[in-house]
């Protein structure tokens, strides 16, 4: 099976029906894509397929082939230096950090559409990426920053 | 106290498990340790050893042996190192510490780090720099008092000479230790990184997705494990058929995990292990296998009538007299109004993002684990009782915790996956899935409280009968243990700062049928809500501002030692005498809140004020929260914090903290709820055990610092008691609805 997987083509063996995440994480040793339901519920697992954003748990294999996959590891490339990447940095969000890999790819899909997003639009892109260290009121405003900088890079 | 010694290059290796060269600096103190966290804290006088080295290239390497779960203390702590020792900053690596009792506890719960190891972060930098400088003044020949460093060099101003810190590792190495309590220490004005917010360490790998957590670990011939554990608390495996789970492509072996005897502390849940060549075919495996599972005495429970089982309990029942002032019942009969509440809240899960996970390497050498772990130590002790090891023989690798609340603190995981790697003779990963962390949690305790209090014509509290019953944690390591202890009642309960003539306190039991942990900020969370509810309700029924109430409660400033009423205070682990417990920090956190927000102004309809005070981790925090009821539909609009923890080292991370300690406050209050049928957890996963979201947080959340220059006190817990009742509170405010049972949402619908 071949996989288009940050502008790379992949070629791996594994069943259609394998989620897109484990498959990226497992046999492809792409690690920054994470795991923290497996049921589409917190959006930790997010990547882009074609530039939408997808659950990678909920993805099958067989649904990505043939789509352009992007993860948090294709998002600024090696310096990681999308706009929503240095308002991160600059505003400090993470706490611990483990769920910014999905929010980071939601966001960058909502400025993708959506290049200055009101709060409701914000939230309401956001709204499926929890964050239990409670990160919110610094990723609302580091989205808002990426937005003015020119966020869709 | 505190003797710093040199330590060899071979044992700074070991602890660190890394390469390094040049001069190496290690502190070794012994120091009390608080009691809070279980049985693995009771051991006392244990010694640390904390680590610098600097290579003949400049580059300085600082240790860090507390684990990074969100708070920032990778970077906090060595950058009280690095500001002593004049490093520049930008030249500084930070090293995780492999699990190791020359360093004592590096149990990084009770919102301790900071507080435990500021002083000696400072020695170690400064005898660092005084190192460098008595180098410097050797080779210059000058007199010691004429060298200073200053970010990287050594300056002699007379000369105008300079030496880099490269330049002298080597010279700086060989000399004798400095005698530590003759040390200089910065004044506070001359600091240059404590008080300043520097990023955190781990920033640039956590934006771009290379920051390693526990599942990014990867050993060559690895398997993967998942593991079907008893539904209920103490049960075994009746028969099981694997034949279903090994013909799933992928599976290699399916292993049985049976309990071993004894306490459950933290060995793992009896269950049935799936181990399999990646994750997917493992949780596929695990779902095909078939189990059934013996009854225990637990098989049985049902939360819903256990707390009403603990609510009349302590509403019909006296209970063991744990502090005492006055005469209650006197006050009682004399009040002209006598008000009175019970209370109740859930079971909860810590649920973080990161659900637990381990890897486990056996050789005849011993055992190597890579974990997430806020307690290398116990995995190490835990792992060794369950190979036969001597806890040296476990050598336990620190990643990045996605989070940890407390949960991470219990090894349970690491010893499945050492077992599963010792049984298979492969590396093994042990994966949990949220079911499975929701179902096997070590749950934050349910409660019930009851409250009874006199007020006299002028609307003053004359006095305060309090019962609770709340499981304890001590059952975990007991199961006969059925009653809370001393250092739990601390947490609020049985340390309320009031100054009412007449007070008695009453502890009754409260039997586990659950695994009982301590979550961020553990008993706290029931005690304030009951405190903070009920000084709200005294405060409408003596037609008070609330804010007042709790300043008239509270009385004079002084200083509060509960000795004198029976009761022996914990305070965190820390002699009243280095953390006075101050009434006056505590009331002028309150004023601090009050002039952030425009209390006290007209509301449209449907929309309040709440606020709370709580006293936690040797900190005061004071927070306010505005709501909206519309249609009984609740939202949360705004949520301010303030906080005196004392000199803070790292204000960003403060404020950070801030935030995320209100918000796990509000998750609670708002949605938090664990319950079981059957001796069984009835939720699984996000949609049943939901967390705030973005949309749902407040749009504004602000956090104030009050500015101390007092002992450095606790910052990751404080924030979260004051928030759920400071939301009950504002519901009230809202709607005249007085809400008693936690979560909200039970009564509303929240948005
Ligand atoms: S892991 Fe995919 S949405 Fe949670
Ligand atoms: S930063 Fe920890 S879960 Fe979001």
């Amino acid at each position: 099976m071949k996989l288009n997987v940050n502008g790379e083509e992949r070629q791996l063996d594994a069943p259609a029906e394998m989620p897109l995440l484990w498959a990226l994480r497992d046999l492809l040793g792409l690690r920054g894509t994470r795991y923290a339901c497996g049921q589409g519920l917190c959006g930790s697992c997010t990547v882009h397929l074609d530039g939408k954003p997808v659950r990678s748990c909920l993805t099958t294999l067989e649904q990505a082939t043939g789509a352009e996959v992007t993860t948090i590891e294709g998002l600024g490339g090696e310096a990681g230096d999308h706009p929503l990447q240095q308002a991160w940095r600059e505003h400090g969000v993470p706490q611990c950090g483990y769920c910014q890999a999905g929010q980071l790819m939601s966001a960058a899909a909502l400025l993708r559409d959506t290049p200055s997003p009101s709060d409701e639009e914000i939230d309401s892109a956001l709204a499926g990426n929890l964050c239990r260290c409670g990160t919110y009121a610094r990723i609302r405003a580091a989205v808002h920053a990426a937005a003015e900088q020119g966020g869709d890079a | 106290m505190n003797t710093v010694q040199l330590i060899s290059r071979r044992r700074f290796l070991a602890l660190t498990g890394m390469t390094a060269g040049g001069l190496v600096l290690g502190a070794s103190v012994v120091g009390s340790r608080p009691g809070l966290a279980g049985v693995l804290d009771t051991a006392q006088g244990q010694s640390l050893n904390l680590f610098v080295t600097l290579s003949e290239d400049g580059a300085v390497d600082i240790v860090a042996h507390r684990s990074e779960m969100g708070t920032g203390i990778r970077t906090s702590l060595p950058q009280v190192v690095a500001d002593e020792m004049e490093a520049d900053w930008s030249r500084v690596r930070v090293i995780q510490a492999l699990g190791d009792p020359a360093y004592g506890s590096q149990n990084t719960d009770g919102s301790r780090s900071v507080r435990d190891f500021y002083h000696t972060m400072r020695q170690m930098g400064a005898a660092a720099r005084r190192l460098l400088e008595q180098a410097a003044a050797q080779h210059w020949e000058v007199p010691l008092a004429e060298c200073r460093a200053s970010q990287h060099r050594v300056l002699h101003s007379a000369s105008g000479r300079e030496l880099g810190f490269g330049e002298l590792a080597q010279a700086a190495s060989a000399l004798p230790m400095p005698a530590l309590d003759s040390l200089p220490l910065k004044a506070a004005e001359d600091f240059r990184y404590i008080g300043t917010g520097l990023e955190i360490v781990d920033l640039d790998d956590i934006v771009t997705g290379r920051a390693v957590y526990g599942a990014d670990v990867v050993l060559p011939e690895m398997l993967y494990a998942t593991v079907a554990r008893s539904p209920w608390l103490d049960g075994h495996i009746a028969s099981f058929d694997a034949e279903p789970a090994r013909a799933v492509s992928g599976v290699k072996d399916v292993v049985e995990l049976r309990a071993p005897a004894g306490p459950r502390g933290f060995q793992p849940i009896e269950g049935l292990a799936v181990l399999a060549s990646n994750t997917w075919s493992a949780l596929q495996g695990r779902q095909a296998l078939s189990v059934s599972w013996r009854d225990s005495s637990h098989s049985d429970h049902d939360s819903a009538s256990y707390l009403d089982g603990l609510e009349s309990s302590v509403r019909e029942n006296s209970g063991t007299v744990v502090r005492q002032r006055g005469d209650v019942d006197a006050a009682l009969s004399a009040a002209s109004q006598v008000v009175e509440a019970s209370y109740r809240t859930p079971y909860l899960a810590h649920a973080p993002m990161e659900p637990p996970v381990a890897t486990a390497r056996v050789s005849v050498e011993g055992c190597e684990v890579w974990t997430c772990t806020q307690n290398p130590q116990a995995v190490q002790a835990a792992v060794a009782e369950a190979l036969d090891l001597k806890p040296e023989q476990v050598k336990v690798h620190v990643t990045l915790l996605g989070g940890g609340f407390g949960r991470k603190s219990k090894p349970d995981y690491c010893v499945e996956a050492a077992r599963l790697a010792a049984h298979s003779g492969k590396p093994v990963q042990v994966v949990w899935s949220r079911e499975d962390d929701i179902h096997h949690d070590y749950f934050h305790a349910p409660c019930a409280q009851y409250y009874r209090a006199a007020l006299d014509d002028q609307g003053a509290v004359q006095a305060w009968l309090a019962r609770q019953a709340a499981t304890p944690i001590g059952s975990t390591f007991d199961a006969s243990v059925d009653t809370l202890d001393d250092g739990s009642l601390s947490q609020t309960f049985a340390s309320i700062p009031f100054a009412t003539p007449n007070l008695r306190l009453e502890s009754l039991p409260a039997p586990a049928h659950a695994r009982i942990g301590w979550l961020r900020s553990v008993y706290n969370i029931p005690f304030a809500f009951g405190v903070g509810s009920f000084v709200d309700e005294l405060a409408h029924a003596a037609g008070k501002d609330p804010a007042q109430m709790w300043l008239d409660l509270i009385g004079e400033d002084r200083e509060l030692d509960f000795s004198e009423e029976g009761f022996e205070y914990s305070n965190y682990g820390r002699s009243l005498a280095d953390y006075p417990y101050q009434t006056g920090r505590l009331k002028a956190v309150l004023r601090a809140l009050l002039e952030q927000i425009p209390w006290g102004e007209e509301l449209p309809e449907g929309q309040g004020w709440g606020l709370s005070l709580s006293n936690s981790f040797l900190s005061h925090t004071a927070v306010a929260s505005k709501v909206e009821v519309r249609d009984g539909k609740l939202r949360v609009l705004e949520m301010h914090g303030a906080i005196d923890a004392g000199r803070v080292v790292n204000p960003d991370r403060v404020h950070a903290q801030m935030e995320g300690g209100m918000l796990f406050g509000l998750s609670l209050a708002l949605m938090g709820e664990i319950s079981f049928a059957d001796g069984q957890v009835q939720q699984s996963n996000f949609h049943d055990y939901p967390v705030v979201s973005l949309a749902q947080s407040p749009r504004v959340i602000r956090s104030h610092i009050v500015t101390s220059d007092a002992a450095p006190s606790g910052v990751g817990e404080p924030p979260t008691p004051p928030s759920a009742p400071s939301i009950a509170n504002a519901v009230f405010a809202a709607t005249g609805q007085r809400i008693r049972e936690l979560p909200l949402r039970k009564h509303f619908t929240v948005l």
